[in-house]
């Protein structure tokens, strides 16, 4: 499997559809969100922790952009998604200092307790945050220019589509280098990485301010993209659906990521429609069966397969 | 605030320490033996609690409403759930990946988390269920000048208390006990000197699924049931846990305790920051204490 051909192919399929089907665009921007965000979740998890509570990222950009949008009407999209981004990426910069100290269960747990903080307190401050009917995000202009919302909505696509495609590429040279080599040494013995001179809580620190950008991102995108910003956008459910993505689609690619995404909303639809009630009782399964069949996601099988045609 | 508000939240916190510990108890003991931070205890404490509703709506439907006969439905209703989701989680599942990653069974419980989430919400629905009459039966009591309910104020901190002694005397008399302390020591030398630790093991974790249960069942009549209970349950008792040190029984008592009394009075105080109240105080512990209050070094678990 050539990976860039894969890309490049994923990437038509998806403006492709954009344009056939516009009642889809939302999805679609959407679910490269939920991608955006598992690739952020993917970083850490490279070096065995997995957080169970980086949904938070999104929920904080995401309401940072919706406070400066309410307090500057005239901003810029693009520029909201740019301040929204950075200053939820400062928060994780932040955060990350405390969660450097602690590996496996506490840091998959103390993310959630804190994600946790987070979605109580919005949805407590009602008179500043609007409590759980969250605050409405009007359609700002893109690059200056007021449109209607199906463009809007087809510059959002084109924007995220490109945002997506620049974080994987980032990511895979980021996984490349020192510290994301680093990274994953973390998970087989951390005292050897100390050994080598590294610092484990300054590798984990730097993966974890990514993998902040990466989410943050995500939650900027997906307020504009939804109009309206909620605390359940932290909530642990969705934390645990990035981490179900993250798991499904393997940490070995940035493409894996997105193709659990793609997986998980074609499911999410389709239970949607058919049987609504059982949709975790869905996830579950399908998440005991992966961790049972395909360990390593399917970035991993796929992986695997490359290596023994390049051997055979 | 005055007196009376503050002895009101005492007794509040008394009462949900109670039912706290009860939870965490489980969530510590499963841990400190089996290596397993077990994620679907929080659908224990739920599944505990909508099974002792239903039983005791069945009792009450057939004329029998005496206060006795209430407190056993509950208590059952918690050792049948315990058991049977017990047997189904360790012998079903958690014991084909004994040998792997803690992450890896921290995700396995993560699934059935989700999986007994709708579940409950098949079997039960979506509306709120309580079952408050046993607490009517049991009447009230004045305490310097504040009225309470004996059930909130005695029947839960004395099930808390003596589960606390049970177990301890368990761990420290008994042979099984003693075998049990010995696998958190050293797993495989204690295999080698003939423990049966797959015995112990599932033994102890339909232990622990009991002590989830009861919680539940013994909120149910002070508190109203809905979905996502299960989410909120797992995060604030391993909120405890973790703020004790995970393994530690004592500690999680005295956590327990501390937590639960911080939290009701924050209700009268700061109703705004009631549920952060034991998020902030873990993790202004762990700063401090990056392994929990009451762990030593090099320590045994449990």
């Amino acid at each position: 499997m050539n990976y860039a051909r894969t890309v490049i192919a994923l990437a038509c399929i998806v403006l492709g559809l954009g344009v056939i089907f516009p009642w889809a665009k939302t999805i679609i921007i959407l679910g490269l969100c939920y991608g955006l965000a598992s690739l952020g979740v993917a970083l850490p998890a490279r070096s065995g922790q997995v957080s169970f509570g980086h949904a938070m990222f999104s929920c904080v950009a995401a309401y940072c952009v919706a406070f400066i949008a309410k307090a500057y009407p005239t901003t810029d999209g693009l520029l909201l998604i740019l301040f929204g981004t950075l200053l939820s990426t400062l928060f994780a910069a932040f955060i990350g200092l405390f969660m450097v100290r602690y590996r496996g269960i506490f840091y998959g747990m103390l993310n959630l307790a804190i994600s946790m903080v987070i979605v109580a307190l919005l949805g407590k401050l009602y008179s500043l945050t609007g409590g759980t009917d969250g605050i409405r995000v009007d359609r700002p202009t893109m690059l200056g220019v007021m449109t209607q919302r199906s463009e809007f909505e087809t510059i959002l696509l084109s924007f995220t589509l490109v945002v997506c495609i620049a974080a994987g590429w980032f990511y895979q040279r980021f996984i490349k280098s020192g510290s994301g080599e680093a990274l994953l040494g973390l998970k087989s013995n951390e005292t050897r990485l100390e050994y080598l001179g590294l610092s484990a809580q300054r590798v984990l620190w730097v993966g974890y301010v990514i993998s902040g950008l990466f989410v943050s991102l995500s939650g900027s995108i997906f307020a504009l993209a939804q109009g309206l910003v909620t605390p359940e956008m932290g909530s642990w459910t969705r934390s645990g659906e990035l981490v179900f993505i993250t798991v499904l689609g393997g940490v070995s690619h940035a493409l894996g990521p997105f193709v659990g995404a793609a997986i998980f909303e074609a499911v999410k639809l389709t239970a949607a429609a058919y049987m609504a009630g059982v949709w975790q009782l869905l996830l579950g399964c399908t998440l005991l069966v992966v961790i049972v069949v395909a360990p390593q996601g399917i970035m991993g099988a796929v992986a695997k397969r490359n290596k023994q045609q390049a051997n055979s | 605030m005055n007196l009376d508000t503050l002895l009101l939240g005492i007794a509040d916190g008394i009462s949900y320490a109670g039912l706290l510990f009860l939870v965490s108890l489980g969530l510590t003991l499963i841990f400190g033996v089996l290596g397993v931070l077990n994620i679907a205890h929080g659908s224990l404490y739920a599944f505990g609690g909508y099974a002792a509703a239903s039983i005791t709506r069945f009792a009450i439907g057939h004329d029998q409403s005496s206060a006795p006969i209430l407190f056993a439905s509950l208590i059952l209703a918690a050792i049948g759930i315990g058991i049977l989701m017990g047997l189904i989680l360790e012998v079903g599942l958690l014991r084909y990946f004994q040998n792997k990653d803690p992450v890896i069974k921290l995700l396995i419980t993560f699934a059935t988390f989700l999986i007994f989430e709708d579940l409950q919400k098949l079997i039960w629905g979506t509306s709120p269920y309580s079952a408050g009459e046993i607490v009517t039966q049991l009447g009230t009591v004045e305490i310097f000048n504040v009225v309470y309910t004996v059930y909130q104020i005695f029947v839960i901190p004395s099930i808390a208390l003596v589960s606390y002694f049970g177990l301890n005397f368990f761990l420290k008399k008994t042979s099984l006990g003693k075998q049990t302390v010995a696998i958190t020591h050293n797993r495989e030398v204690a295999t080698a000197l003939g423990v049966n630790v797959n015995k112990i093991g599932t033994f102890v974790f339909v232990l622990g699924a009991i002590f989830g249960a009861l919680g539940g069942a013994l909120a149910v009549p002070v508190s109203s049931l809905s979905p996502g209970i299960g989410a909120e349950t797992i995060v604030v008792s391993f909120t405890v846990v973790a703020t004790a040190g995970l393994g530690q029984i004592t500690g999680t008592l005295i956590t327990a305790l501390l937590i639960g009394m911080a939290r009701s009075i924050a209700v009268y105080v700061a109703p705004e920051f009631e549920v952060a109240i034991p998020y902030i105080i873990m993790l202004i512990v762990l700063l401090v204490r990056p392994h929990g209050l009451f762990t030593v070094a090099q320590s045994r678990r449990i």
